[in-house]
């Protein structure tokens, strides 16, 4: 399925569960268009992965994910021979011709395919997700330049393999540091950052069944005003889902600042934003009753 | 249209964001896919193509908003009558009528409290029209505008009203409501006073033409800010980007070698492995050379003239200090002090800047920078703890008040360490002059660096990543970096 305008694809992605706003939609729209990799860039948890995976839904195709981390080479992320079948073929054939075997032995049998280079084989449409690429070293970011703007990959002993059809690349970074002017040219960029109060109330109505309209509000408007504070790590939407959900196991209708002291730790993960927090929250407690 | 694309792709470029041909290109390509009509799509399209960076999308915004005003024209909704006054007030020199000021702030007041953003839109454009007084043709800048229409409509009163009527609806014992109430007004003033300067900015680029407000409305990319001169939002701004960077910077100091195979052939484990391909060993395995384990020693001048800097140092060290098992920092005015323990893990950056400012010892007779005495103490407290693995790091600005220099002293510490970077903010051109004996320090140095500025300090991460620098012998050290530094 092709993507026919971004309203389209905002309310396809919204049937499989995916709250895109217009700026995602659009960038959806046009990658499909131009054919160009989407490179995802914000805060961890704000759904960059999620967003590979609703694209793969709603356009019908096959998810390939490939995870950075630092180390990550050739061999695993592009390809590699199979030395022990290669082997065993050589001891097989002892009595040929040598340059008979070597013909046979880089034969695409032995080759073994990794997340790329199965994406660009791949006959049915993939969507290719390439994740955290900001892991890798800034050399290994060259492997991927190939793929990103040609869609093929070149194995020196085969030749040039290009894709069949053009699969769908998303690539996410949590911009833990700066990714190379050559993959940024090759990509469309989006930054995703925390959604506003009133989306994140309706991914919460979408995301977690049986909540009140209220308390989506509540919860909605109280994590925008904690990441309005000087935290070190902002509450994250999986997180505010995470803490909507144990909200709503404990029966709470309403939160006030007994319920918030008991169960922030669900949505802060470090004990200073903890307590800084509880302060800020709690100040206005103080000001209240004087 | 491409005449268009090509004078916006010059502003981006003029404000500092790279844009490179081909992404030049894709923008034109894609905008033969958007509907022209809708400006969302025009942007989004736009900023995908061009920005890859969010740094760098206040600045995309900046320039957008003044190439691609909304296709209504400036006040062109408005009703003759409002024309009228609008003839009324450029006469009266920008000060409509008391009554109309109360009937637009009401008006305000209403489609505020309502959330009706069609309606505020249109009364702060009736606001720009009939307080801010624009005079075509007078060079002025967009916030003598903004200025002149926010003191009308006095906001401060107008958030004040809106308070009291929501938290007319709120519990009174209901203290998170209460906070959430008022941080909702606090974000429809803002948006207000976003439109109000919107407005204007539409307007003068009617009036001036589109370049001429580009450039006026250019401001530096955070990257390029004066760190000497940063006011408060800018350091917030600079946190964001830091965090990056001290990354960036750990991970190169702690460069393992093991993209070299420089280890010695670990034969055991070769033939266990070889028995996988049947006796042969086609993956020869190495003995992995230990990883280096960099220690850093931070001296941070944190004296008045620094106060701006010191700051932005000590968020440097903080972020540092979650990289760097082994990082020591120390400030210094006129004696020094260690402050490592202010930045162990899980405590807050505010409350560190506290404690040094009111615990640390860094004063010992009057509180002016002095060098000399810093080093010596330095030598006498700490010099037998620095080790041939340990990188010194100075920042400060090297104005001694006149004071002996002592960068003798400096040498001698030098001497045992790996390595001693300086870092100056002041501009190179400032340094010598005055009370500042950068130089007498040069030379004890293995780089001294300008850093005024975020690109500066990466430039100095990225010097340091250069093969046989900080991983390198002393003897290749010295030289390049000296070199660049300069």
């Amino acid at each position: 399925m092709s993507l026919p305008d971004p309203t389209e694809v905002r309310s396809a992605l919204a049937d499989v569960g995916y709250l895109a706003d217009d700026r995602i939609a659009q960038v959806v729209f046009l990658a499909d268009r131009l054919a160009k990799p989407i490179l995802v860039e914000g805060p961890a948890g704000v759904g960059k992965t999620e967003l590979a995976k609703a694209l793969a839904t709603i356009t019908d195709r096959r998810l390939i994910r490939l995870q950075c981390y630092e180390g990550l080479d050739e061999s695993k992320a592009l390809y590699e021979w199979n030395y022990k079948k290669q082997l065993l073929r050589i001891q097989a054939d002892s009595d040929k011709d040598w340059t008979e075997i070597e013909e046979d032995i880089f034969a695409e049998e032995f080759l073994l395919a990794r997340p790329l280079l199965e994406a660009i084989r791949s006959d049915s449409p993939v969507v290719l997700l390439i994740d955290e690429v900001d892991r890798v070293e800034i050399e290994t970011e060259a492997l991927l330049l190939e793929i990103l703007s040609d869609f093929q990959v070149s194995i020196p002993e085969l030749g040039t393999v290009s894709a069949t059809t053009t699969p769908l690349v998303v690539l996410t970074s949590n911009n833990t540091r700066e990714l190379s002017e050559a993959l940024k040219r090759r990509c469309l960029f989006l930054h995703i950052s925390y959604p506003e109060a009133e989306r994140e109330k309706e991914i919460l109505l979408h995301r977690v069944p049986g909540i009140t309209e209220h308390m989506a509000t509540q919860i909605a408007r109280l994590v925008r005003s904690i990441r309005g504070m000087d935290l070190k790590k902002s509450p994250s939407v999986a997180e505010t889902i995470d803490w909507a959900r144990t909200l709503l196991a404990l029966s709470i209708e309403h939160i006030d600042e007994k319920v918030v002291s008991d169960t922030l730790h669900v949505l802060l993960k470090y004990q200073t934003d903890i307590e800084k927090a509880m302060k800020a929250l709690g100040a206005t407690v103080s000001a209240a009753v004087s | 249209m491409i005449d268009l694309l090509t004078d916006f792709i010059g502003e981006l470029r003029a404000a500092g964001i790279p844009v490179s041909m081909v992404e030049a290109i894709d923008a034109m390509e894609a905008v033969k896919h958007i509907n022209l009509g809708e400006r969302a799509a025009l942007k989004a399209a736009l900023g995908a193509t061009l920005v890859k960076s969010a740094r760098h999308d206040e600045a995309f915004d900046v320039a957008f908003e003044v190439f691609f005003a909304h296709h209504r024209q400036a006040g062109s909704e408005e009703s003759p009558a409002s024309r009228s006054t609008n003839g009324f007030s450029s006469e009266a020199g920008g000060g409509g009528g008391e009554a109309d000021l109360d009937a637009l702030v009401e008006s305000l007041f209403q489609s505020l409290l309502q959330g009706d953003l069609a309606s505020m839109e249109a009364a702060a454009r009736r606001a720009v029209t009939e307080f801010a007084g624009i005079e075509p043709g007078r060079p002025v800048g967009g916030t003598y505008y903004l200025y002149r229409t926010l003191r009308r409509l006095d906001l401060d009163a107008l958030r004040d009203r809106l308070l009291e009527a929501v938290l007319a609806d709120v519990d009174p014992a209901d203290a998170l409501d209460q906070r959430l109430a008022r941080e909702d007004v606090e974000s429809m003033i803002a948006r207000l006073r976003k439109e109000i300067q919107d407005e204007i900015r539409r307007r003068l680029v009617a009036d001036r033409g589109r370049l001429s407000v580009a450039r006026t409305l250019r401001q530096p990319l955070v990257e390029d800010l004066n760190l000497m001169h940063a006011t408060r939002s800018d350091l917030e701004d600079i946190e964001d980007v830091i965090e990056p960077l001290t990354r960036k910077l750990a991970a190169r100091m702690a460069r393992r070698r093991r993209l070299l195979r420089s280890g010695r052939l670990d034969f055991r484990r070769t033939v266990r492995k070889s028995l996988a391909s049947g006796g042969v060993p086609l993956d020869p395995v190495f003995r992995k050379s230990r990883p280096h384990r960099p220690e850093v020693f931070l001296l941070c001048d944190i004296s008045g003239s620094m106060a701006t800097f010191a700051r932005f140092t000590l968020q440097f060290t903080y972020a540092m200090a979650s990289h760097f098992s082994r990082l020591r920092s120390f400030v210094f005015i006129d004696t020094v002090d260690e402050v490592t323990r202010y930045f162990g893990p899980g405590i807050d950056f505010g409350d560190a800047i506290g404690k040094i400012a009111t615990e640390a010892e860094a004063v010992w007779l009057d509180g002016h920078s002095d060098y000399g005495n810093s080093f010596a103490r330095f030598q006498e407290r700490y010099g037998a703890e620095i080790t041939p693995r340990t990188t010194l790091i100075v920042t400060g600005d090297a104005r001694n008040n006149y004071r002996p220099g002592k960068p003798e002293v400096l040498a001698e510490i030098r001497s045992q360490a790996r390595a001693l970077y300086w870092l100056n903010p002041e501009p190179r051109s400032y340094w010598d002059s005055g009370d500042s004996i950068m130089s007498k320090y040069e030379s004890a140095c293995d780089g001294v660096f300008e850093v005024r500025t975020l690109r500066q300090l990466e430039h100095f991460v990225e010097q340091l990543s250069l093969p046989g620098h900080l991983t390198g012998t002393r003897q290749g050290t010295a030289q390049p970096v000296a070199n660049i530094g300069r």
